[in-house]
């Protein structure tokens, strides 16, 4: 198809419409609005159905009701808003409902402001609403990659029956970059038999519900769930190492994060020192294995994120007390420079020989 | 000697036994509401959602497919499913609390929006399922768990009526309040029902059927003076009637 | 080759949509590029800026802190960025709408006063696009006809008649940076 130079939140509405989506229900809010107006351009144009919700609230129940009938469905969001989706995201695990969501994240806490963070990575990681739960998290670094990953979204949510994250921030939603689609087909419908359509003649009524009263019928339900987890921690981990073979520390960070410690680690290595970088692709769940390979021989790991410190605490967990681990963030819309991080490398490896 | 049959129960309820209490006319709705999916032969084209409050539990007495929503929530959730199968019947069943209180933003939106959806809405005045507690739609003076001296105008506010509310917006196509409270009643909030749904086989727009319902055990009567208490107490305030039957909603725009 | 470029101006002024151009321009001749906007409120009437890089390699940060070229079209643009140019890059100033001369030696300077000649040429607009004219001649990292070519696909094809005034403005630009300037 050759390449385009497009912008992130339209490469992401794309991207679900390569994957096969063809309803999306979502409510404005910057720095995702983009999104929201490329699909109620687009989809009309595959066939599909467009419609602005009244809330962040109802779009994500409308997508449950739409998921609901076994069709690849999704919602869009920024923190705020992503935040009064929570209850429908609990509703769906429970219900084992699959769907994309977006959440292209903000400043925060409470309305915040509307630059790049990634202070959402607790809420997205840790459950978010509530109940026993954990939704897949895909974050993606390159407009390129919100391709591959958006269509791997929707495999895992119809695989295990479950919402997944797509997590991005204000700079990866806004920024430009040529990207490669494949050419559009028209995919085959996967057979859900789980859905309720009307049971036109396929026997008896189904039943879309989270609600269990009975308490062991529900802890077996739970066990269900937990198992479900386990299996996609087995087999959906995604990561990226650079250079970490001989690395004496080992910079970590996702999405844009990732993006700009690269520059700071590419003049860090011209500059003689041996660092490399572990990239989680999945935040949930997060990938422990490269933390596990590298944890008994390197000098330390420097977490960058777009928050006051929250993935650091995955990698403590990852790395077990076996290296120090350190963090540098910035917060509310601040986007950490490559020379602050620089900086940041040179301190913690005790300076650069000149 | 054969027996003749003279009563058969619908085949648009399950054979599960429903958990509501005695006196209660949730029954008798859910009834209704079996017998008309099943007079219309869609029961196999439907898709129910159950909403949160007494009637959380009738995905399993509804002989259709059937989704459960969150609290308030089911006409987005009913939306959602509608939008993908148009050519299926989907409604709602709710009560007070779900639709009045919490759902009121998705009611009022899905009704703007036209919705080709059948809302089944259950008011009686009162929040059952946690205890008793006052509704949008609990009257002035009414007692609950949490107005114990007299539901007072100038600390709670006033009631809502939602079928009087509902029919203002222009993509309503049918609106309708019955009761439940003596036979004729019922006959009549029966043929409402049918006419929900009929409304939406021809695509008109969004139906609603607003019924009056008891609570015996909240409002702490015997069944037949809950009865009583509809027809004295409710009606007068929520009175019955056609709010709303245009032949398409939104024609005047 | 890394270019990482800082365009700033007020809305209006065609700060975006020539960040757009060089993206396209660098994209058609094979670079990996990213372009970046500064976005929200800022952008309703405020200062504009959009930060793009062209490189050779994939590009890390999108993000420009120390630009290797700032093109600065108005005042709060000039204050703001001046200082932040690399030494040994380039600065690029609209000098019909800014009076200060930068005082900096460590970076080349282009005090190009574009408003006034797009004027003359005939369409104000284009003022844009005589500076980036005279970025692209003072850098040398990307051909006209990749920016001809970006123009058509940036521009809808009713404005395609303002191919050629665009055309000239480039050109004009290409020649003014033989002017002394600094």
């Amino acid at each position: 198809m050759g390449k385009v130079l497009m912008k992130g939140n339209e490469v992401i509405a794309e991207a679900a419409v390569h994957a096969g989506c063809k309803y999306f229900f979502g409510y404005p809010i910057t720095p995702q609005s983009e999104l929201v107006a490329y699909m109620a351009r687009r989809l009309p144009e595959v066939g599909g159905l467009f419609l602005q919700a009244e809330s962040e609230v109802a779009a994500i129940n409308m997508v449950y009701g739409a998921a609901g009938t076994g069709v690849r469905v999704m919602t869009s969001s920024s923190s705020p808003g992503f935040s009064l989706k929570q209850e429908g995201i609990s509703y769906l695990v429970g219900a084992e409902l699959p769907a994309l969501i977006v959440n292209v994240v903000r400043g925060g806490p409470g309305l915040g402001n509307i630059q790049p963070a990634q202070s959402d990575y607790f809420q997205v990681t840790k459950g978010g609403g509530h109940g026993d739960y954990h939704t897949p998290v895909l974050a993606p670094s390159t407009l390129q990659e919100i391709i591959d990953l958006t269509e791997a979204a929707f495999d895992i949510a119809d695989r295990y029956r479950t919402p997944v994250i797509l997590l991005g921030d204000g700079m990866l939603g806004q920024m430009m970059e040529p990207v490669e689609f494949k050419e559009l087909s028209e995919r085959k419908p996967e057979q859900k038999e789980w859905a309720t359509t009307g049971t036109r003649g396929d026997g008896k009524p189904r039943i879309i519900s989270s609600l269990e009263l009975n308490a062991d019928a529900l802890e077996k339900r739970n066990e269900l769930l937990q198992k479900k987890f386990t299996m996609i921690k087995q087999n959906e981990v995604r990561f990226e190492t650079f250079e970490t073979e001989d690395a004496d520390y080992i910079v970590t960070a996702y999405g844009t994060a990732a993006r700009i410690a690269m520059n700071a680690i590419n003049k860090a290595r011209k500059d003689g020192l041996k660092i490399g970088m572990i990239r989680p692709i999945t935040l949930w769940p997060f990938p422990e294995q490269p933390f596990i390979a590298t944890r008994d021989r390197v000098k330390g790991y420097l977490s960058v994120e777009m928050s006051a410190g929250q993935m650091v605490e995955d990698v403590r967990l990852a790395v077990e007390g076996k290296a120090p681990v350190s963090f540098f963030g910035r917060t509310g819309g601040v986007v950490p420079t490559q020379e602050e991080i620089y900086d940041q490398i040179i301190q913690l490896a005790g300076g650069v020989e000149v | 000697m054969t027996m003749k049959t003279v009563f058969e129960k619908t085949s648009g309820l399950t054979d599960n036994q429903t958990h509501y209490c005695p006196g209660c006319t949730h029954g008798i709705i859910h009834r209704m509401v079996g017998e008309v999916l099943e007079e219309m032969g869609i029961l196999e084209d439907t898709v129910g959602v159950a909403s949160v409050g007494c009637s959380v539990l009738s995905y399993e007495y509804f002989n259709c497919d059937m989704t459960q929503a969150a609290h308030g929530r089911a006409p987005a959730v009913a939306t959602g499913i509608k939008r993908v199968l148009p050519d299926r019947f989907v409604f709602t069943y709710q009560g007070d609390g779900d639709l009045a209180s919490i759902g009121i933003a998705e009611a009022v939106h899905a009704a703007a929006r036209g919705e080709n959806i059948t809302v089944i809405f259950v008011n009686n005045a009162i929040y059952g399922m946690t205890g008793g507690q006052m509704a949008p739609t609990t009257l002035v003076g009414q007692k609950t768990a949490t107005t114990p001296f007299g539901r007072d105008a100038s600390i709670q506010g006033l009631p809502i009526r939602v079928s009087e509310m509902l029919s203002t917006l222009d993509g309503t196509a049918y609106i309708e309040r019955v009761s439940t409270h003596d036979v004729p009643n019922i006959l009549k909030a029966k043929k409402a029902i049918r006419k929900a749904f009929e409304t939406q086989k021809q695509g008109l727009g969004f139906s609603m059927v607003e019924i009056l319902s008891s609570c015996p055990t909240n409002w702490g009567l015997d069944p037949n003076e809950s009865l009583d208490w509809i027809k004295d107490n409710m009606v007068p305030a929520y009175p019955l009637g056609v709010y709303k039957d245009v032949p398409k909603g939104g024609d005047e725009w | 080759m890394m270019e990482e470029i800082l365009i700033a101006g007020f809305g209006g002024q065609g700060v975006m949509s020539m960040g757009q151009l060089i993206a396209y321009a660098g994209m058609t001749e094979g670079k990996f590029v990213s372009w970046l906007p500064s976005y929200g409120p800022e952008q309703r009437g405020g200062t504009a800026n959009c930060a793009v890089v062209v490189s050779e390699e994939q590009v890390g940060s999108p993000l420009v802190s120390r630009p290797t070229t700032a093109i600065v079209l108005n005042n709060p643009s000039y204050e703001k960025f001046e200082p932040m140019v690399r030494a040994g890059g380039l600065l690029v100033v609209n000098s019909s709408l800014i009076s200060k001369v930068s005082p900096r030696t460590d970076i080349r300077v282009l005090n190009i006063d574009a408003t006034d000649k797009a004027n003359e040429l005939g369409n104000p607009k284009v003022a844009n696009i005589i500076l980036l004219g005279a970025f692209l001649e003072e850098t040398g990292i990307l051909s006209d006809e990749s920016i001809l070519e970006a123009l058509k696909k940036v521009l809808s094809p009713e404005k395609h008649s303002l191919l050629e005034i665009n055309r000239q403005a480039l050109e004009l630009g290409r020649s003014l940076t033989k002017a002394p300037t600094h």
